[in-house]
């Protein structure tokens, strides 16, 4: 029972902080100093009559107050899946250029996260274990190394050697643009272009959970319960196993989901980098365009994707940590 | 307890006079300075700290000596190399799509990168220890108005603000420092306010509390002085983060497009398709500078970490 | 004979600075269902003589010396030995039960854990022992589904000592065990321990630094000073009537409520105890004894015969000795 009134708690947190992230978008754009006919259609209101440019305030609904009136549309229109109309793609809803290009997306953070998860941990873990040993020493050291890169100038790198260079993979882009593909040679396909983009963003957070892993499990090594836990006449595996690694998984999953930010920052550039066609490069498409309607749609994308992991990693450490669980 | 004099203590031989009463200044900078030397004498035993240390000081000096050197050798009208040359010995990192040597422009680009990466942090911080310490201070409403403030701050992902708030500013130096500014100081307002708590906690802050002291005499006298070797460890920590966004932001093009800084260098090299031609000299020198950088902020912050912030590692 | 023989035990730590010498040569017996009480100040030693014996310092530190448990040689024994000897030979009774419990796993796992990994029983069989070891130290049995947390600092004291039991070991050590606990909960922490320790006849060490519990709880006192025995010997001789210096003031220091002239008397002890790093020459006490004189700074004193079954470490001991073999002859 206690722990459903705990996921309750999350989940209308969750849900609460993305109320607030509504309305921050909705008045982040709306305080802009400037003309708020040029910025929906692009038009300086000077080429435009007084008529002309009513009829247009009043089609947008921007001649009504800001708050309530402004606002509620807004509420009610995102509710309803309406986030507006594109600049950059004419004739075509926000939502619908979004749902196009989320999965590939998904697909390249999901799996990076993945797989920079699992491996940091790991090695974070043996690291800690074997602390001062020659794989912590090299593991550390790399781990440093990569953290310290910036994302986009590691997959620049990784593109050269192994695109341009070598030629194992394609140089950018998400599908190729041969048709008729079939099934099995489509997903070929895919992989081939997810590869680069995804060993990347892997990397270039897979050293800074390795840090993390160590330095918790290094904290919690030192308490006194693994003291007795040895003492029990325990085997150092099973010390490591039952009393160490499950405690000193807490901390390291609430910075992992408070990284989630940062990780999707790297998508846009790393999609950017291999023109890898998804939300990301989306993001920088809208950016250069102005085209504010599909920014605040997709800023608004994002913090739900973080709200999202941070509410996975609440609901995680609260199975994993009983002390949580009271009200 | 009185402590009775031991031997290390007592009296010299008949015949030395006493030394006279220091003023309460005196003794508190000398004790300031002890504890200084104290710090030192641990920070110089730390092997990450020191070699950090040394990798700041080469790129600080080398700031310095960008700032009063001749620039000409970034200027594109004025390039007289080869085109996309790869390193040779007149051009030891290469020459970009003008003909400008690639180390040249990597020094120079020092300055703004360093610059940005300060300033930026010297918001953060700022803004985090204010909200921090209030917050742990005061407590009740306040406190948990903050924290849902730097909860919801937090939560936002840094690099789609920053884009947003980009795009309203429009692309500048003054754009990136405060959006990094903006973006970063809930991660040190959270680090402040639990450091504040434990502070408050202290019995010296009680005793000093009933002796009728001020709030603003405890914030400033008790609680600052403990609480600053957290905010030191974490500033150094936070400039590497720092300059890591600025160099992204750059990169993307919200920076100021006349100036140079490392960022900008691999926005004109990926621009000019230096990847998918092969160009990776015009990559290296300001990558490698970045990394560097970084590491040189992130070692010292770590070595910082381990002797200021009071942990028990091993017993 | 013995269950625990313990000799020329020294510990050095590792650090930064160099080596720090905690334990610097001491040696003791207790026999079977005896009740040895080591006493001392803050970094004296004391608590490294528990981990020693069961190798449980950090990896680095130096241990040398002897130290027979049920006549076998614990500092050289093989890692599977010594990981069957833990807990079934000689158990510990940690202090801060809240930080020696795991805290995300129930208490009732915990001590079931011990008991499976010694193969004493399988998983479920281990649950029964489990209850029946929680109402030994008075507790339901219900509680052995609570975390660390849901339990009063009280309880979880009896936990740990439950958890001690677990294997039935020949030698209990005891490192503060009602130090983190208020008074009340002492006293009856304390009796319980006495109690189990009468009934199941256990050897046990029992360390503080609280002097007045020991003369409750042990049949034999030892003081440690600075990484050394300083007297030994049975308690209420060693309480009331102590042959080294330190041991009184020790003993001085403790009120007898409702004796005025204690009020009027003030009874502490200056000074601190040494630094590890800087222990002053002679005989390490020689600073702050009240009773010291020239060669205290100079000789280093052993550990002398005071009587029947007691030693001090007191050059004053050492004179007292003379005098009387002088007189007899």
């Amino acid at each position: 029972m206690r722990a459903w009134i705990y996921v309750a708690r999350k989940v209308l947190h969750a849900v609460l902080t993305l109320a607030f992230v509504l309305v921050f978008n909705f008045f982040l754009f709306r305080v802009m100093p400037s003309d708020p006919v040029k910025l929906l259609t692009r038009t300086s209101s000077a080429e435009l009559s007084e008529a002309q440019q009513r009829e247009l305030l009043h089609d947008y609904g921007l001649d009504e107050p800001i708050f309530p009136g402004q606002f509620l549309d807004y509420v009610g229109d995102v509710l309803r899946g309406d986030l507006g109309i594109s600049f950059l793609f004419p004739g075509e809803s926000v939502m619908e250029i979004f749902l196009r290009n989320l999965w590939p997306t998904v697909l390249l953070v999901g799996l990076s996260t993945l797989f920079s998860t699992l491996i940091g941990i790991g090695t974070g873990i043996w690291s800690g274990w074997r602390r001062q040993s020659a794989f912590d020493l090299a593991s550390t050291g790399v781990s440093l190394f990569l953290y310290a890169m910036p994302e986009f100038w590691l997959g620049m790198m990784l593109l050269i050697v192994f695109a341009t260079t070598l030629g194992w993979f394609p140089t950018g882009g998400r599908i190729s643009t041969v048709t008729g593909l079939s099934g099995v040679e489509h997903l070929v396909d895919v992989v081939n272009h997810l590869f680069l983009p995804c060993l990347t963003l892997t990397l270039a957070y897979v050293g800074e959970y390795h840090l993390i892993m160590r330095s918790s499990l290094l904290d919690v090594l030192g308490e006194d319960y693994v003291t007795t836990a040895r003492a029990k006449g325990l085997r150092e595996k099973v010390v490591l196993r039952r009393h160490a690694v499950r405690n000193a998984l807490l901390p390291t999953i609430t910075l992992i989901a408070l990284n989630f930010g940062f990780v999707l920052g790297g998508a846009i550039t790393v999609e950017l980098v291999f023109s890898y066609q998804g939300l990301g490069l989306l993001t920088y498409e809208a950016l250069t365009a102005k085209d504010y309607p599909l920014l605040q749609g997709l800023f608004l994308f994002f913090s739900a994707g973080v709200i999202v992991a941070n509410l996975i990693a609440d609901l995680l450490y609260g199975y994993l940590d009983p002390r949580v669980r009271e009200a | 307890m009185r402590v009775a004099p031991t031997q290390a203590e007592r009296p010299g031989p008949p015949g030395e006079a006493p030394s006279s009463p220091r003023s309460a200044r005196a003794v508190a900078w000398a004790r300031r300075r002890r504890a200084l030397a104290r710090f030192w004498a641990a920070y110089r035993r730390s092997a990450m700290g020191m070699a950090g240390l040394a990798m700041l000081c080469f790129f600080v000096g080398l700031a310095i000596f960008a700032t009063f050197a001749n620039d000409t050798g970034t200027n594109p009208a004025l390039a007289s190399g080869p085109v996309l040359h790869p390193p040779s010995l007149r051009y030891p990192f290469g020459t970009d799509r003008f003909g400008l040597s690639v180390l040249t422009l990597t020094i120079h680009g020092s300055k703004i990168s360093l610059l940005v990466g300060l300033s930026a942090t010297a918001i953060t911080v700022v803004i985090g220890a204010v909200v921090g310490i209030v917050a742990g201070y005061r407590g009740g409403l306040v406190d948990v108005l903050l924290m849902r403030l730097t909860d919801f701050g937090l939560v936002i992902p840094w690099l789609a603000l920053a884009i947003v708030l980009a795009s309203i500013l429009g692309p500048s130096l003054g754009t990136i420092i405060v959006v990094i500014g903006l973006t970063s100081w809930p991660g040190t307002a959270r680090l402040v306010r639990a450091q504040t708590l434990s502070v408050k906690e202290r019995p010296y802050v009680e005793r000093a509390r009933a002796l009728g002291a001020s709030p603003w005499h405890l914030v400033t006298r008790h609680i600052l002085p403990n609480v600053f070797p957290v905010i030191f460890a974490n500033t150094v920590l936070v400039v590497a983060v720092a300059i890591l966004s600025e160099t992204t932001l750059s990169f993307l093009g919200l920076g100021d497009p006349f100036s140079i800084s490392w960022g900008s260098i691999l926005e004109s090299a990926f621009a000019a398709g230096a990847a998918t031609i092969g160009a990776w000299w015009w990559l290296l020198a300001p990558g490698l500078a970045i990394v560097l950088v970084v590491l040189g902020f992130t070692m010292c912050g770590f070595a910082l970490d381990e002797i200021l912030n009071p942990r028990l590692r091993q017993r | 004979m013995s269950v625990l023989s313990v000799r020329e035990l020294h510990v050095t730590y590792r650090t930064q600075g160099g080596g720090v010498a905690a334990v610097r040569g001491v040696s003791f017996d207790i026999d079977r269902g005896e009740v040895l009480g080591l006493a001392g100040e803050s970094g004296c030693g004391k608590s490294t003589i528990a981990g020693a014996i069961l190798r449980l310092l950090p990896e680095g530190t130096e241990v040398t010396g002897s130290v027979l448990l049920e006549g076998e040689e614990v500092l050289t024994m093989r890692p599977g030995r010594l990981r069957a000897v833990r807990w079934a030979g000689a158990s510990i009774v940690f202090q801060g039960a809240m930080h020696a419990l795991n805290p995300v796993r129930r208490v009732g796992d915990q001590i079931a854990e011990a008991i499976v990994a010694h193969q004493q029983a399988g998983p479920r069989e281990a649950m029964v022992r489990v209850g029946a070891l929680l109402e030994q130290v008075g507790l339901p049995p219900r509680r052995i589904d609570d975390f660390p947390h849901e339990l009063s600092g009280g309880q979880r004291q009896r936990v740990m000592i439950a958890m001690a039991l677990a294997c039935n070991p020949s030698l209990v050590i005891a490192d503060e065990p009602t130090t983190a606990l208020d008074v009340m909960v002492q006293a009856q922490v304390l009796r319980l321990l006495k109690e189990l320790q009468r009934d199941l006849g256990l050897a046990m060490l029992f360390i503080t630094h609280d002097l007045s519990v020991l003369s409750e709880v042990s049949d034999r006192l030892a003081v440690m000073y600075a990484g050394k025995l300083v007297e030994e010997g049975p308690t209420a001789q060693v309480f009331h009537d102590g042959r080294h210096p330190y041991t009184r003031a020790l003993a001085a220091a403790f009120p007898t409520i409702g004796d005025p002239s204690f009020r009027r008397r003030p009874s502490g002890l200056g000074g601190d105890p040494p630094d590890p790093q800087a222990i002053p020459s002679g005989c390490p006490f020689h600073p702050r004894c009240p009773e010291a004189f020239d060669e205290c700074g100079r000789t280093e004193p052993a550990l002398y015969d005071a009587g029947p079954g007691r030693r001090a470490a007191c050059l004053l001991v050492r004179s007292a000795l003379a005098g009387a073999a002088e007189g007899e002859r």
